[in-house]
């Protein structure tokens, strides 16, 4: 026992004097522009450069950029479609988001911390297999056709796919809203109240517009998701296509040029719309302000409270939870029939199975560790302005990136940009295409958070005479905890998850997500239970793994 | 306008009392200021009065009516906040025109009452401004203002100086006072500041670990305080320790240390009995020669503080206590030099009589 004390008293003298040491360091104007300049390079040569370079190399490498009338027509119709389904589906997600998140924030309540925990759900759940759990919830009989009639279930299609990202891209809204929420000074709205408005008008005229920065960066981030989704799009598409179910059919019909074209013109259409919607919002004035009294006390009333609790909840359970842990329902019967004996037991196909698991959260806890390390920098610097407004315009601009390629045409350009670095291993190339496709959930979501602190506090922490890394570990850190967690959890979850450029960039490695589609596409022959156990396991212990994480480090304190 | 009436009213945050059983009244139109130390419970006060919290018991009246059910928003009571508050999205005008808007009233009618009311505190040319382009005592006048245009008849002041610089503060408050004089409505003000109290005030209320102290007219506080920690916060006093040596019809005679006797207001209190004298730094007079007045005593100057207008001198009696007197300053150097003899001296009727604390005087002088 003494012996155990002294052990752990002599490591917390380590960490101590190491903590010590980096502070000391820190001092330096030196070493804090070294720790900037390593982050911000790797941000550009290792995150960025491989998704652009490797497109615009194979555009250049293309024979021909000549594509048949027929096709430019598919492309043209299809990229516009991406777009229109992707602005209804943001649009959807921030009606609905919004007043979930306020449920989780301002009703504190036991259920509610697990409601926010569930909101993650449909992070943790491959895509694929969340394409597939969707189409078997709304387009089977067994699904929504057992309650509603066969006839009443949908077909493959547009509406599919708005369902299916409606599905993935609320919990993005939901988070982020939180988090804004969480952040708020409450003063605003007390003031408003006092002064005659209701709950209602509190929110829509002084709380909403306020947290308007917040709002737009969770919209963006939930088109941006929409846009480049793949693995699940194609699942649901049917015979109708949006810009990346065209550029995987181009790509089977074994149109390369068509491939290259389309996923350049999907980026560069997704840039120029960001640049707009990112430009253009902030610099709307407002409104004028307008108040129905009569109307929006009726809405804050108790009763329409009520029902809008209500309503959100069950949006969230019907087009949400419930599509999305469709597929994993039979995993009830994997208990009765003896299979989880056999997933224990390791055999059969389970043995496969627990390897890839094990490689899937090798793989996530490790780009969501560089991220962390490396992408906090980056976060400072587009928070803090520390490299000049154009520099971190370009940056802030360049961040978005990884996120609004379409994830098969960013796993096709890495595999071709690593593929072309020299003898990277496989593991690595897998790990570095992680880091690329999370950069930007941890870097958006800490650069906001950081953007929220007065930079007062820092300043005075530095007169009090502490070094840059403990006011940052001091003042900043702790300040920013929900972000910085919010941020990891959509890095480890979208990693989990990730399947079409994982597929993409590993020939022989096959994370836990990527099995899983050989499950579901047949290639490797398993029972409906041994799938749906599968898809539970991945889903169940990202899902422990979040709770136990978020009970630990947000004890938040209750709410009087 | 309101009459805001309290019957024990309770109100704990985690088991902890913020407001202890508070009974009282506030007449309509009256300026009430509640003076208290941090923490001992004005703001959960004017929350209750606000509706932003409930209580956990008792009765909050307003003009005779139980309004504990009432919300925040139909309560017709305007809580300007320490740092205002001002909706940084909304211009000046658009702030000052959201109370008279969430209430029903049209665009135009709202606009107007909006630009009367910037009117009235100076401010019609920053009307078109963000809060964030204007000064701190700009953005106090802007909450006023804001409060003031709502057409709440009650207005709830958080500190509404305390984000001021002095100067301003001073300034201001005589401003403030006659603004919520002008428009007839009633005012409860929060602040530790205890001049600004006096001095705007109608009646102050004391407030110390949620208990009411005192609620008197601010002269009352002042010449006669309900306790030693009452006459400490309002206006600080020399206090001295001394047991009850004779009671007459009145006067009453008490023993301080070193046997020295001091001459007080007839009291109800018995022989023997301990108690706190309290005397008013500036009640008490100092001369180099023997005074004549019903309480000399002998000292020493220990200290002499430059305070601007006064200065103020420490005076360490023959039996070790100490006095503070205050003078309005006569002249650029010092009348009583460190370490000179001089006489003490103070009327009967400017000896404040308190009975000894149940924890002592230590803790009874403590503000926090």
């Amino acid at each position: 026992m003494q012996n155990a004390k002294t052990k752990a008293d002599g490591s917390f003298l380590i960490l101590h004097d190491l903590l010590t040491a980096i502070e000391r360091l820190s001092a330096s104007p030196l070493i804090v522009k070294s720790v900037y300049s390593v982050a911000l390079g790797f941000f550009l040569l290792i995150v960025i450069a491989p998704a652009i370079v490797g497109i615009l190399a194979q555009l250049l490498l293309l024979p021909s950029l000549t594509l048949s009338a027929a096709v430019v027509a598919r492309m043209r119709s299809a990229v516009v479609w991406s777009f229109v389904i992707g602005l209804t589906v943001s649009s959807l997600d921030v009606l609905a988001g919004i007043p979930l998140a306020w449920l989780i924030v301002r009703r504190r309540r036991h259920w509610t911390t697990i409601l926010d925990s569930l909101a993650d759900i449909p992070f943790i759940i491959p895509t694929v297999a969340l394409g597939f759990s969707v189409l078997e919830f709304w387009s089977t009989p067994s699904g929504i056709g057992a309650i509603l009639g066969a006839n009443k279930a949908l077909s493959q299609g547009m509406l599919l796919i708005i369902l299916l990202h409606f599905a993935f891209s609320f919990p993005v809204i939901v988070r982020v809203m939180v988090g804004e929420f969480l952040n708020y000074r409450e003063t605003f709205e007390v003031a408003a109240r006092t002064l005659g408005a209701s709950a209602f008008t509190a929110v829509r005229t002084v709380t909403l517009p306020i947290l308007r920065p917040g709002l737009l960066a969770a919209f963006l981030l939930a088109l941006a998701r929409s846009l480049s989704e793949t693995g699940a799009t194609i699942v649901v598409a049917g015979a109708f296509e949006n810009g990346t179910v065209f550029i995987k059919n181009a790509r089977d019909a074994g149109l390369a040029s068509a491939v290259v074209i389309s996923s350049v013109l999907l980026i560069a259409c997704s840039l120029l719309v960001f640049a707009f919607i990112k430009i253009v919002t902030p610099r709307i004035r407002t409104a004028p302000l307008r108040v129905w009294p009569n109307f929006e006390r009726k809405l804050s009333s108790r009763s329409t409270v009520r029902a809008r609790d209500a309503v959100s909840l069950l949006v969230f359970f019907v087009f949400v939870l419930l599509p999305c842990l469709f597929i994993a329902f039979p995993a009830i019967e994997a208990v009765a029939n003896g299979t989880i004996k056999e997933a224990v037991a390791d055999v059969g196909p389970w043995h496969v199975f627990w390897s890839s698991m094990l490689l899937s959260y090798i793989v996530a806890l490790l780009a969501t560790g560089v991220n962390v390390v490396l992408g906090l920098p980056v976060a400072v610097l587009i928070a803090r302005n520390r490299i000049g407004q154009h520099a971190t315009k370009i940056v802030d601009a360049l961040v978005d990136v990884p996120i609004i390629v379409p994830s098969l045409a960013l796993g096709v350009s890495l595999k071709f940009f690593w593929s072309n670095m020299g003898a990277l291993p496989e593991f690595w190339v897998l790990v570095l295409a992680h880091t690329t496709i999370t950069y930007s959930y941890f870097v958006r979501a800490m650069a906001a958070s950081v953007q929220g602190i007065a930079p007062e506090l820092e300043e005075a922490a530095r007169t009090l005479g502490a070094h840059p890394f403990r006011v940052f570990r001091k003042i900043t850190l702790p300040l920013t905890k929900y972000s910085l967690l919010s941020g990891a959890i959509l890095v480890f979850t979208r990693s989990v998850d990730e399947t079409g450029a994982t597929s993409a960039v590993s020939a022989t490695l096959k994370t836990a997500p990527v099995l899983l589609v050989d499950w579901i596409r047949g290639s490797v022959a398993v029972t409906s239970s041994e799938l749906a156990l599968g898809i539970g396991f991945l889903a169940a212990t990202s899902f422990l793994a979040l709770v136990v994480l978020r009970s630990i480090t947000l004890r938040q304190p209750k709410r009087k | 306008m309101p009459s805001v009436d309290f019957v024990n009213v309770t109100k704990r945050f985690d088991g902890v009392l913020a407001v202890d059983r508070a009974t009282f009244d506030v007449e309509s139109g009256e300026y009430v200021c509640v003076l208290g130390p941090t923490g001992s419970g004005k703001t959960t006060l004017l929350r209750l009065i606000a509706g932003l919290l409930k209580p956990d018991d008792g009765i909050i009246l307003f003009d005779g009516r139980p309004v504990n059910a009432v919300e925040a928003h139909n309560r017709n009571a305007v809580y300007v906040p320490q740092q205002y508050a001002l909706f940084p999205h909304l211009t000046v005008l658009q702030n000052v025109a959201f109370g008279p808007l969430a209430r029903g009233k049209s665009e135009d009618e709202a606009l107007e009452i909006a630009r009367q009311t910037l009117e009235m505190v100076r401010l019609s040319g920053r009307a078109q401004a963000l809060p964030s382009e204007l000064s701190g005592g700009m953005q106090q006048r802007v909450a006023l203002a804001r409060g003031l245009a709502s057409g709440s008849s009650l207005l709830l002041l958080d500190e509404p100086l305390g984000a001021l610089d002095a100067r301003l503060r001073l300034e201001l408050r005589h401003r403030l006072r006659e603004l919520v004089k002008q428009s007839g409505i009633t005012a409860i003000h929060v602040t530790h500041d205890r001049d600004e109290a006096m001095s705007v005030a109608d009646r102050i209320m004391v407030l110390r670990d949620g208990r009411i102290l005192d609620y008197n007219q601010p002269i009352r506080v002042y010449t006669r305080p309900t306790g030693i920690f009452v006459a400490n916060l309002i206006g600080g006093a020399s206090f001295l320790e001394g047991i009850v040596e004779k009671v007459a019809p009145d006067s009453i005679v008490v023993r301080i240390r070193g046997g020295l006797l001091i001459k007080a207001p007839a009291e109800p209190l018995a022989i023997d009995e301990r108690v706190i004298l309290g005397i008013r730094k500036e009640r008490v007079q100092i001369s180099p020669s023997k005074l004549q007045a019903e309480n000399v005593l002998e000292g020493q100057v220990r200290e002499s503080r430059f305070l601007g207008s006064t200065r103020e001198y420490v005076i360490r009696l023959t039996n070790g206590d100490t006095i503070l007197s205050r003078r309005f300053l006569e002249s650029e150097n010092p009348a009583f030099a460190p370490q000179q003899r001089i006489s003490v001296s103070f009327e009967q009727s400017d000896v404040m009589i308190f009975t000894y604390p149940p924890h002592g005087l230590r803790n009874e002088l403590a503000m926090i």
